[in-house]
C-alpha cells in the first residue's frame, strides 16, 4: 500500500475494523443514541451505562467504513471507566486534532486515539472519524436519541 | 485484465467511427493528474466534464457578447439575445420539442421538478388525490412531491421495484387509480442504471388521462430522447450532466399544459404588463423564466447539444453500452463483488458493493490510484434501504471513457480487497 494511504489506515485500524471491540448491544444500558452520517449512510447505536456521572461500561453496534467502525471501537474502549467531563474533553481534544484546528496540541494526549489523526488529511472523511464522538457527546448531554454529523 | 472480446469490442467500436481518443482531446481537464496519477474519471452520474467547444462558448460570450437578454435594444443585448434563443432552438431540436415555446430554461432537474409539483400540481392536485412515483427515484423526484402532499393532503404512491432494479410494470399499473393525478418516474436510475419502460408507463397512464412526468436527468446524456414519440407530459433534464455547465437545465413540458398552468415564480422577463392592480404574464416559455436566467450557462449548453450532435448521440451510446458490458464482465469476476442494480435495460451505471470493506474506503482507496468514482447513497436513500446496503461505489461511464480505465478500476478494486482483505 502506498504510504501517504497508510497514514490515513493505520494497521490499529484494520485491526478494529476487522474485530471491533465492544460490539453488541448492552442489556442494561440506561444511555442509548443512534447516530447518523447522512453522507455516507452510516449508522450506529451507541449504548452506555453511566453511574455517578461515571461511564461504567460502552458498546455499540451498527455499519460503518472502516474509520468510522475503529473510531467508535476505539472510543468505547477509551471511555470506560472515565466520568462524563474527562470523556467530552477527550472529544473535545479529539475534534480538534481529526479536523486541523490546532497544532499544538499534543497527539500524545489522544493515546491510542491518535491512530485517526491521519483523517485531517482528508477533510471528506473527518465525519467518519467523528460520527462516534457527537454520538457520545450526545449520549453524555442525553438530549437526543438519534444525532447526525451535518 | 486482458481478455472478455475486447479487440472485437475495439474493432466493431472503430468501425463506427467513434474515436474516443479524439473525444478525450477534446476535454482539457482529462489530461488532469491525481495524486501523480493520471485522472481516470469515472463519476460521469453525478456530474460531467466539459469539452473544449463548451468552455470557448462560455468565454466567448463573456469576451464579446455579453448582455442581459429580452431588455436592451443595444448591440451586445442583441448577441446574447439571440445565441440565448439559438440554444433554447438547439434543445427543441435535441429532444424534439414541436415548439420553443415549450422549452423553459431553468437550473436544473431538481428547479424542473419542483416547478412542476408546485405549479402543475398546486393547481390540479387536492386532498385525497394521488401521486405515483417509483422506488428506484432520486431524491429530488421524491421530496418536491412530499412537500405538495403535505400542502395539500395529496398522498404519495410508490411502485416497487425487483431485485434486478426494475420497475414490477404489474404493480405500477395497479397503483393507478381513479385518484392518479400525475405519475413521476425516472427515465434512468442514477443509482441503478435501470431504463425504465416509459412507453409503457405514459401508456398505461395515458390511458386514463393521467400526465407523465420524466425525470431525464441521467437518461438525456446516454440515449436519444424524442418527447413527441415517447409522448411525455413533462421531461426535465439539467445540462451539467450532459457536458454543459452546471446551473442550467431544461423543463420540456406540452404547451397546453404549461398554458394552463400559474406561473412559479414572479419577477422580470414572466410579464407583460405590471399594474399595482395586477399583472398580466408573459407567453410561454418565459411565463416560466423569471428573473435574469444562466446566460453563459444556457449558451454554453447550446454548445455541448452542437458536440454532441456532432459525434451522434446513438455512437455515444453503443461505445457506452460496449464499456458498460465489459466492466459487469469483469466486475463479475472479482469475488466478493455484488452488483447492484441488474436490470436488462440498464445505462452505463456500474454500482457495487464488497463483502469486506465499504463503498467510502473504496472511494478513498481508488483515489490514490486517480480513480475518481463516487460512493454514498447517490441521493437515493430509499433505494439503499431496499437492496440492504448503506451505499455503494458507483462507477458511471461517459462517451471519454475507455476500455483502459475500465482495467485501471478493476486493478485499482483487486489492490482495494488485497489491503482490506
Amino acid at each position: 500500500m502506498m504510504n501517504d494511504l497508510r497514514d490515513l489506515y493505520q494497521e490499529v485500524i484494520f485491526d478494529h475494523n476487522r474485530n471491533p471491540r465492544n460490539f453488541h448491544v448492552m442489556e442494561d444500558a440506561n444511555r442509548t443514541v443512534e447516530g447518523f452520517n447522512p453522507l455516507c449512510g452510516d449508522r450506529l447505536t451507541l449504548y452506555l451505562n453511566v453511574q455517578n456521572q461515571v461511564i461504567e461500561d460502552a458498546s455499540f453496534q451498527g455499519s460503518g467504513c472502516a474509520i468510522s467502525t475503529a473510531s467508535v471501537s476505539l472510543m468505547t474502549e477509551m471511555v470506560k471507566g472515565k466520568t462524563e467531563q474527562e470523556a467530552q474533553s477527550l472529544f473535545e481534544t479529539f475534534h480538534k486534532i481529526t479536523t486541523g484546528k490546532d497544532d499544538e496540541l499534543k497527539l500524545e494526549e489522544l493515546g491510542k486515539l491518535q491512530v485517526l489523526a491521519g483523517v485531517r488529511a482528508y477533510p471528506a472523511r473527518v465525519k467518519c472519524a467523528t460520527l462516534a464522538w457527537h454520538t457520545l457527546d450526545a449520549a453524555i448531554k442525553n438530549e437526543a436519541d438519534s444525532v447526525t454529523t451535518e | 485484465m486482458s481478455g472478455v472480446n475486447r479487440e472485437a469490442v475495439e474493432l466493431s467500436i472503430a468501425s463506427r467511427r467513434f474515436d474516443v481518443n479524439q473525444v478525450r482531446g477534446d476535454f482539457p481537464i482529462l489530461s488532469e493528474v491525481v495524486r501523480g496519477k493520471p485522472l481516470v474519471y469515472l463519476d460521469n452520474a453525478a456530474t460531467s466534464q466539459k469539452p473544449r467547444a463548451v468552455i470557448d462558448a462560455i468565454s466567448h460570450v463573456y469576451e464579446h457578447d455579453f448582455s442581459n437578454v429580452h431588455r436592451g435594444v443595444h448591440t451586445l443585448s442583441e448577441r446574447s439575445t439571440a445565441a440565448y434563443e439559438q440554444a433554447r432552438e438547439k434543445v427543441r431540436q435535441f429532444i424534439n420539442a414541436d415548439s420553443t415555446k415549450e422549452v423553459i430554461f431553468l437550473r436544473g432537474t431538481t428547479e424542473a421538478i419542483n416547478l412542476v409539483a408546485s405549479s402543475y400540481g398546486g393547481a390540479n392536485i387536492k386532498q385525497g388525490d394521488e401521486i405515483l412515483i417509483t422506488a428506484m427515484e432520486h431524491h429530488s423526484n421524491i421530496v418536491p412531491w412530499q412537500m405538495l402532499c403535505q400542502r395539500t393532503g395529496a398522498i404519495l404512491k410508490v411502485a416497487p421495484i425487483n431485485l434486478d432494479g426494475e420497475l414490477v410494470l404489474e404493480e405500477f399499473q395497479q397503483l393507478l387509480s381513479d385518484r392518479t393525478r400525475i405519475v413521476s418516474v425516472s427515465h434512468m436510475s442514477n443509482a441503478l442504471g435501470s431504463i425504465n419502460p416509459v412507453e409503457k408507463i405514459i401508456e398505461l397512464a395515458h390511458a386514463s388521462n393521467i400526465p407523465v412526468m420524466l425525470d431525464g436527468a441521467q437518461a438525456v446524456p446516454h440515449l436519444a430522447v424524442d418527447v413527441q414519440k415517447l409522448d411525455c407530459d413533462f421531461y426535465a433534464f439539467s445540462g451539467h450532466k450532459l457536458y454543459a455547465p452546471s446551473g442550467i437545465g431544461v423543463l420540456y413540458g406540452k404547451s397546453e399544459l404549461l398554458e394552463a398552468m400559474p406561473p412559479y415564480q414572479g419577477g422580470g422577463d414572466m410579464i407583460r404588463r405590471v399594474t399595482f392592480e395586477g399583472t398580466e404574464y408573459n407567453a410561454l416559455p418565459y411565463k416560466f423564466e423569471a428573473g435574469t436566467p444562466s446566460i453563459a450557462d444556457t449558451i454554453g449548453l447550446g454548445a455541448a447539444l452542437d458536440y454532441i450532435s456532432s459525434l451522434g448521440i446513438e455512437q455515444i451510446a453503443e461505445h457506452e453500452k460496449q464499456l458498460l458490458d465489459y466492466a459487469t464482465e469483469c466486475a463479475q469476476k472479482i469475488s466478493g463483488l455484488r452488483i447492484i442494480g441488474t436490470a436488462e435495460q440498464k445505462g452505463a451505471i456500474l454500482s457495487f458493493v464488497l463483502d469486506t470493506v465499504h463503498p467510502h474506503d473504496i472511494g478513498t482507496v481508488l483515489d490514490h490510484y486517480g480513480i475518481a468514482v463516487r460512493a454514498g447513497h447517490h441521493c437515493a436513500m430509499p433505494v439503499m434501504d431496499f437492496f440492504k446496503v448503506p451505499a455503494t461505489a458507483r462507477a458511471s461511464f461517459a462517451m471519454y471513457n475507455t476500455f483502459e480505465e475500465v482495467d485501471i478500476l478493476m486493478d485499482g478494486l483487486k489492490e482495494v480487497i488485497k489491503v482490506f482483505g
